[in-house]
């Protein structure tokens, strides 16, 4: 039997639920050898190549691509699961959304103290891609199954969250283990 | 093609990728390469929301720009904010345990890099599979090698827990000084988990530096070209990653500036916008944007500072010098080898710090008279981070400029690139050879694109061919 496959992505995050997965430390062997890593900036695997028992989300959505990549992960995840609190509620990304985005990109690429912009031009090549009016948390874009809170969840929550997960047990996690900060 | 079908084209679900960073390769009338451009795609705005924050939040907020390196940004925000509150020099405990928790971070970044990113394209080879061509695939073949590498990263993130409360965006530093020092129990257990990490450090340095040495007419090639450099130095020119003045050498390794008050940052440096990336072009004002550019970060550091206080490292830095013949090394691939001597380096002052018993004071907080502007700036891993900051009478940020490591890079990656483009790409058509070579490039800078962007980022995933008059001939990204 294929051993299940988990997925995961970091959209408007820092990718320190990324690494505090990797704080499971020698688990990480162990955790190898239970699945496979599919879609992951952890292996570099791009595309989905199948259905994923577990996909993780850390961030929220701050341009149109993290709204694609996010639905991308619903259509290829049996469980989507808001990793940390960019994903659950924008986070301190979404700071930006008590200020209109204009004056962030001017503050940024104008008025800034070492800015050297002769033409006063903010970046918006085609190949850029469009930034959302707002930072959206993940379940206002698509259905999520499981919220993990913290900034970032610890490595013990996400490890016992994973691991019953995949064994289809339900999430029953210690008072200990949940944590907002 | 106007401008708006052009946009839709880019964010076609087949065109598109999981984002952060891609690259468009342009070619002239001749078929050559003119330009390549690696384009940074996310945006963040934290200049602009964290104005009004009480200026006590910044170490804590600010580093939220990115979780792989928080503690850099956790430092620089509390440097400037230590000025902002009227303290110049800090408590021996501070000063000590804020240096502990920063080698301990340069020692967990370094090694990850070096293992879960850099290690599978040096011990498999550019052109092996993807699919094998990372961690989990050292993991398999070279298990010893793969519980080393986590064990040392392990090992750097127990010394910030122990010294900022937290593995991950901890609290240690708060303005003029640190919340807490460091316990017997707690020294006593990094000194136990210390004990094989000296020879896995050198074991990791010699991996870096035979590869450099094996390789060296292919890695003549391949990316490298002559440069700038900047970075901290102590007064006497020695390596100092946690405080120092700057100093930029040209490509003969000639001054160009040098024991610059940190605090006048902006007399030397300035940033130019482009309109195809989110990630600003950093160059020496006098220069001008076209000469202006320079590196930062670990190869920045070796060619730019004079020694090392710590025996091992400074070892290896005469090593590495002697190989790059006395001047800044041309050699992208080289920021491998210098990493790894920083990597050696962070080991031997976490070690020396923790013998110090100042670590275990009391005087944990000074307080001087207000002020209303300072900046803060640290050597971290990835290169120079700088932090500036005005705070109004009422304690709330006014102003926040942020020049992080990666940003200083960018002219360079994108020079390393448009070099492995102009020497791989044959015809109009982009191979994976080019792809993997593209991605190996950008790599050697241990880009974070989080922090340049102010948001996170990782390897281009699609590599786009135009032609002269902008239409695509060729696109390929990472299946």
């Amino acid at each position: 039997m294929s051993k299940p496959a988990i997925a995961t992505t970091s959209l408007a995050g820092c990718f320190g639920c990324h690494m505090s997965i990797l704080d499971i430390d020698a688990r990480i062997l162990e955790l190898i050898d239970l699945v496979d890593f599919d879609k992951s900036p952890i292996d570099d695997i791009k595309r989905f190549s199948r259905t994923c028992k577990v996909g993780l989300v850390e961030g929220g959505c701050c341009n149109e691509e993290n709204v694609e990549v996010l639905r991308e992960f619903r259509r290829h995840c049996e469980i989507l699961v808001s990793l940390g609190d960019c994903a659950i509620m924008g986070g301190i990304p979404a700071m930006r959304n008590m200020v209109p985005l204009e004056e962030c990109l001017d503050e940024a690429y104008r008025s800034g103290p070492t800015v050297y912009n002769p033409s006063g031009e903010i970046p918006g090549d085609p190949e850029i891609p469009l930034l959302l009016n707002k930072v959206y948390p993940a379940h206002e874009v698509v259905k999520i199954d499981y919220h993990l809170p913290g900034c970032p969840p610890p490595a013990e929550t996400i490890w016992q969250a994973l691991v019953a997960l995949l064994e289809g047990r339900p999430l029953d996690l210690p008072y200990e283990l949940i944590k907002y900060d | 093609m106007n401008e708006t079908s052009t946009r839709r084209i880019v964010i076609e679900p087949v065109t598109r990728v999981e984002g952060h960073g891609k690259v468009t390769i342009l070619l002239d009338e001749q078929q050559q390469v003119r330009q390549a451009r690696l384009h940074i795609v996310e945006f963040r705005g934290f200049e602009r929301f964290i104005q009004g924050r009480p200026f006590w939040e910044a170490p804590v907020l600010v580093q939220r720009l990115c979780g792989i390196c928080p503690v850099s940004h956790h430092l620089a925000a509390a440097k400037a904010m230590d000025r902002i509150v009227g303290v110049d020099r800090l408590s021996p405990t501070a000063e000590k345990m804020r240096r502990l928790m920063h080698y301990g971070q340069i020692f967990q970044s370094h090694a990850l890099h070096f293992f879960h990113l850099v290690s599978p394209d040096l011990l498999f080879g550019f052109d092996a599979d993807p699919t094998v061509r990372n961690i989990v695939g050292v993991a398999r073949k070279f298990p010893e090698l793969a519980k080393q590498g986590v064990l040392m990263r392990k090992f750097g993130q127990e010394v910030i827990r122990a010294t900022a409360g937290k593995k991950i965006h901890g609290t240690g530093a708060i303005p003029g000084g640190v919340n807490k020092n460091l316990s017997i129990a707690e020294r006593d257990a990094l000194l136990e988990e210390a004990e094989p990490m000296l020879e896995w450090s050198l074991a990791a340095l010699k991996i870096a530096r035979d590869y450099t040495l094996e390789h060296q007419s292919e890695l003549a090639d391949f990316a490298a070209f002559p440069s700038s450099h900047m970075c901290l130095v102590r007064p006497d020119g020695g390596l100092d990653l946690y405080d120092g003045r700057l100093r930029a050498i040209d490509a003969d390794g000639e001054v160009i500036f040098d024991q610059l008050d940190d605090q006048r940052y902006s007399e030397q440096i300035v940033e130019e916008v482009r309109s195809w990336s989110y990630m600003k072009f950093p160059f020496i004002r006098d220069l001008g944007p076209e000469k202006g550019w320079y590196r930062v970060g670990p190869l920045s550091r070796m060619s730019a500072c004079e020694s090392i206080e710590t025996p091992e490292a400074e070892k290896a830095r005469r090593e590495f010098i002697d190989f790059a013949g006395g001047r800044p090394s041309t050699l992208s691939m080289a920021y491998h080898w210098a990493r790894m001597i920083e990597l050696l380096h962070a080991y031997e002052k976490v070690i020396e710090l923790l013998d110090d018993p100042d670590l275990q004071g009391d005087e944990l907080l000074l307080r001087g008279e207000r002020r209303e502007e300072a900046v803060g700036i640290i050597e971290a891993p990835r290169g120079t981070l700088i932090h500036h900051y005005r705070v109004n009478a009422d304690d709330q940020i006014t102003m926040a400029n942020l020049i992080v490591s990666t940003t200083h890079n960018n002219e360079p990656m994108n020079r390393a690139v448009t070099g492995v483009a102009r020497r791989y790409l044959s015809g109009a058509t982009i191979t994976e050879g080019l792809l993997n070579r593209v991605e190996v490039a950008i790599r050697a800078y241990d880009p974070c694109l989080s922090c340049a962007t102010h948001a996170m980022g990782q390897m281009p995933l699609v590599v786009t061919l135009v032609g002269p008059d902008g239409e695509v001939i060729d696109r390929r990204s990472r299946p």
